[in-house]
């Protein structure tokens, strides 16, 4: 059994990097800002190799291992705590975040090599590891809901990184306010159970703590009925966090900030911080039949609806983008349904391909002078072989092609949708399927844009790029700093789904291992992997590749032009093109005219006339009087003495008249 | 001559003060109406004083304590000591008065008005 004092060494190690970095190094050694990045690294390496024996640990126990509380506030009878969790969950998601947040690191250093703020950026990216260990970590409701805010501080400060640039810094703020929505939801849940502490303490239970609602929950101390709205309001901070509908817009603008941002917190670890919310009280959830379906539908409808746009895009990271609000929606479907072993699961293996693809798209930008717009990449296969190589493996698993991770991930997801049989998982396994058959056109859309046919000039040809170099752009392949980390993340992507949760025994890793380790508190069945619908979705997966290949695969004349698909389906084309004018709805109806004219501007106008107004009656009331009774100081000495007499006659005569 | 009689005396003689300081114009006048309303508050005192506490006494001499017994003369001792302040005070009023006149050659309080606002 791991001690508690080297779990907490895991969360310590990235909160000492930061506060050497952001206290020590940027203040007075920025001369020295590579130092920065290594330090980072370090820290990085070392939290992870305590988390894989965390995580080792806790396979070897076979169960969560209980740390006991750490008082921190006592009020009355309420109990806050602090504390550590630690099973399988945990230990996987501290795995995922510190591995996939070593590569990104390593990765930076060439990619944001030069820049002004280096060391400000490591100190940011050591700042987020922290909170999202925090997060991973934590036992109370309120150690969850600190980190959970920290993590989107993190996220608002990388993405307005490049805060000079007005789109980066209206980006920061969308992220920051439209996450903020979701999170109210979830500060209300966490108001109830704060509020109804005595319903739990009646059974020897703290509401705060995380085990004992899930406990609660399960034992049906806490009814249906409250569960639902429970799990409602926690829901609304993953729908946040996890960008799903209707609370998505925020992620692809997130884009903004720089790609190993978008690696690390917008793909692989933050937006799946909401997964890990609903996983993390998942037996919650399942007290309230009405909440799973609310987020299996929330799900599947995002995961379509996400791919949708994605099929449209130019630009490679929104096209990324999209895919990650799409994946985090079949996230959500799979724990909507029950299947929490493959939802986790999906969670893991999506985590590498979609770092390795957004690190990818990183280093096809870098190579054309800095543009992400995919009409001006093309030809770079064989100019970047390593940078080529490992995109596809990452497609080929976001695709869910046998073999590679996202096929036994995306597979186990449907499986189980298909094996419940009742309408809600029905619909959105037909939801889920029709995204599997997008997704796998989006991404070979955008594989062949990239590096297929001729080069088409990079950033000195695309009119938006920020960056115009003079002259040609000269591709070239990224340096080894940075596709090394691609090279460890495609093997990764490639074997990590068979490995760790193999159709047939493998020797020492036993079949469905992941599932089972995952879920294994839960005493769920795992379906039996699926053949039929494996084959279907490979199926429409190849599908999807051979239509990308027929549009933009083929050079020159192509089978299919995008230009007749755009006119053939002109509505949808549009519909997809102006992401369902969600925007424009928020911002243009929402935010102008409802929020804005509407409260914003009534408001205004009781502030201006009703409180003002209110300010400005006693002011002339006093001033008025003022004036009229300044006239009776007219120097007259005797005046003032015949108001003394009158005044104490008066007061006399009053004093006579009511004694 | 009982108590209610010279207390009458003291509020005419008051009153008389009073309206003058109230309508004389002549600072002089003004400072010997308030001469006359100290003179009226003085007559009150010596009055209360002969006659409250001594009838006092007179209806039962055990019931009064030693307190009252010293308090005999207070009034009397007071109107001294006013009469004294009394003189200082329309002394110093006076040389306010000339000095006002200096500058204003006017007695008239109606004329020394610096302190409106």
């Amino acid at each position: 059994m791991i001690p508690e004092i080297v779990l907490w060494l895991i969360f310590f190690i990235p909160l000492g990097s930061f506060l050497i970095i952001a206290g020590v190094i940027r203040p007075f050694f920025n001369r020295y800002a590579f130092a920065a990045g290594y330090l980072t690294i370090a820290a990085m390496a070392s939290a992870l190799v305590i988390s894989i024996i965390a995580l080792a640990s806790v396979i070897n126990e076979h169960a969560g291992i209980e740390y006991a509380a750490h008082r921190w506030l006592d009020i009355g009878p309420m109990n806050i705590t602090i504390g550590i969790t630690l099973d399988a969950l945990t230990g996987i998601m501290l795995v995922v975040v510190t591995a996939v947040s070593l590569m990104v690191q390593i990765y930076s250093t060439a990619y944001m090599k030069g820049d002004k703020g280096y060391a400000r950026y490591y100190a940011y990216m050591s700042l987020f590891t922290m909170s999202m260990i925090g997060l991973v970590l934590a036992s109370s409701v309120i150690q969850i809901f600190v980190f959970w805010e920290l993590v989107g501080l993190c996220s608002y400060l990388l993405i307005g990184f490049w805060y000079h640039k007005p789109s980066a810094a209206a980006a920061a703020k969308k992220a920051f306010i439209v996450t903020r929505i979701g999170d109210f939801g979830l500060l209300l849940g966490i108001l109830y159970l704060f509020f109804n502490q005595d319903t739990l303490a009646a059974s020897g239970l703290n509401s705060l703590i995380v085990a004992d609602v899930n406990t609660a929950a399960a034992a049906g101390i806490i009814t249906s009925g409250v569960a639902t709205w429970l799990a409602v309001g926690i829901f609304a901070g993953a729908v946040g966090k996890s960008a799903q509908i209707p609370l998505h817009t925020w992620l692809p603008d997130a884009m903004e900030g720089p790609t190993p941002v978008s690696a690390l917190i917008h793909a692989a670890t933050m937006v799946a911080a909401g997964v890990f919310l609903v996983a993390r009280f998942f037996p919650l959830f399942e007290a309230s039949k009405e909440a799973m379906a609310a987020v299996a539908i929330i799900g599947g409808v995002t995961a379509l609806f996400a791919a949708t746009i994605g099929l449209v895009q130019n630009d490679i990271k929104r096209v990324l983008a999209y895919s990650t609000i799409s994946q985090l929606g079949y996230m959500m479907l799979a724990l909507g349904v029950g299947a929490y072993g493959a939802a986790i699961f999906h969670l893991f293996t999506h985590a590498f391909f979609k770092g390795l693809l957004f690190l990818g798209s990183g280093s096809v930008s870098h190579a054309s002078g800095g543009t992400f717009d995919m009409r001006y990449m093309g030809g770079l296969r064989k100019i970047m072989p390593w940078t080529y190589v490992t995109f596809l493996i990452g497609s080929l698993a976001l695709a869910g092609i046998f073999p590679l991770s996202g096929f036994w991930s995306k597979d186990e997801i449907l499986a189980h949708a298909w094996g419940n049989g009742d309408t809600v998982s029905r619909t959105v396994f037909w939801l889920g399927l029709i995204a599997a058959f997008m997704t796998a056109f989006y991404m070979f859309r955008a594989l062949f844009m990239t590096f297929e046919g001729e080069f088409r000039g990079g950033a000195a040809k695309d009119p938006n790029a920020e960056a115009h170099d003079e002259g040609e752009t000269h591709p070239h392949e990224s340096p080894w700093a940075m596709v090394g980390p691609l090279v460890v993340l495609a093997l990764a992507a490639g074997a990590i789904g068979f490995i760790v949760n193999p159709t047939t025994s493998l020797g020492i890793v036993p079949i469905h291992w992941f599932t089972e380790f995952v879920s294994g508190h839960l005493h769920h069945e795992t379906p039996e992997f699926n053949i039929p619908v494996a084959l279907i979705s490979s199926v429409l997966a190849l599908a999807g590749i051979v239509l990308a290949y027929g549009m933009y695969g083929v050079k020159r004349s192509a089978i299919v032009s995008p230009a007749d698909m755009g006119r053939w389906f002109r509505p949808l084309y549009q519909l997809f093109l102006n992401k369902y004018w969600f925007d424009e709805f928020y911002e243009k109806l929402l935010v102008k005219r409802v929020f804005y004219r509407g409260l914003a501007q009534g408001l205004d106008w009781s502030d201006k006339y009703l409180v003002d107004g209110l300010v400005r009656v006693i002011d002339r009331v006093g001033k008025g009087t003022g004036r009229v009774v300044s006239h009776l100081q007219n120097g007259q000495l005797q005046g003032y003495g015949l108001g003394i007499s009158v005044g104490i006659v008066l007061i006399f005569g009053i004093y006579l008249a009511i004694r | 001559m009982n108590l209610e009689n010279v207390l009458l005396v003291g509020a005419i003689v008051f009153a008389i003060g009073l309206y003058g300081a109230l309508t004389k114009r002549n600072a002089i006048t003004v400072l010997m109406c308030i001469e006359l309303m100290f003179t009226a508050v003085n007559i009150t005192a010596v009055a209360l004083s002969r006659y409250v506490i001594p009838a006092a006494i007179a209806v039962n001499p055990g019931a009064v304590p030693e307190t009252a017994m010293q308090s005999l003369l207070t009034g009397q001792i007071f109107t001294i000591f006013i009469i004294t302040i009394a003189a200082a005070e329309i002394a110093l009023g006076l040389a306010i008065v000339m000095a006002i006149f200096r500058n204003k050659e006017s007695v008239f309080v109606t004329d020394a008005t610096e302190m409106k606002r």
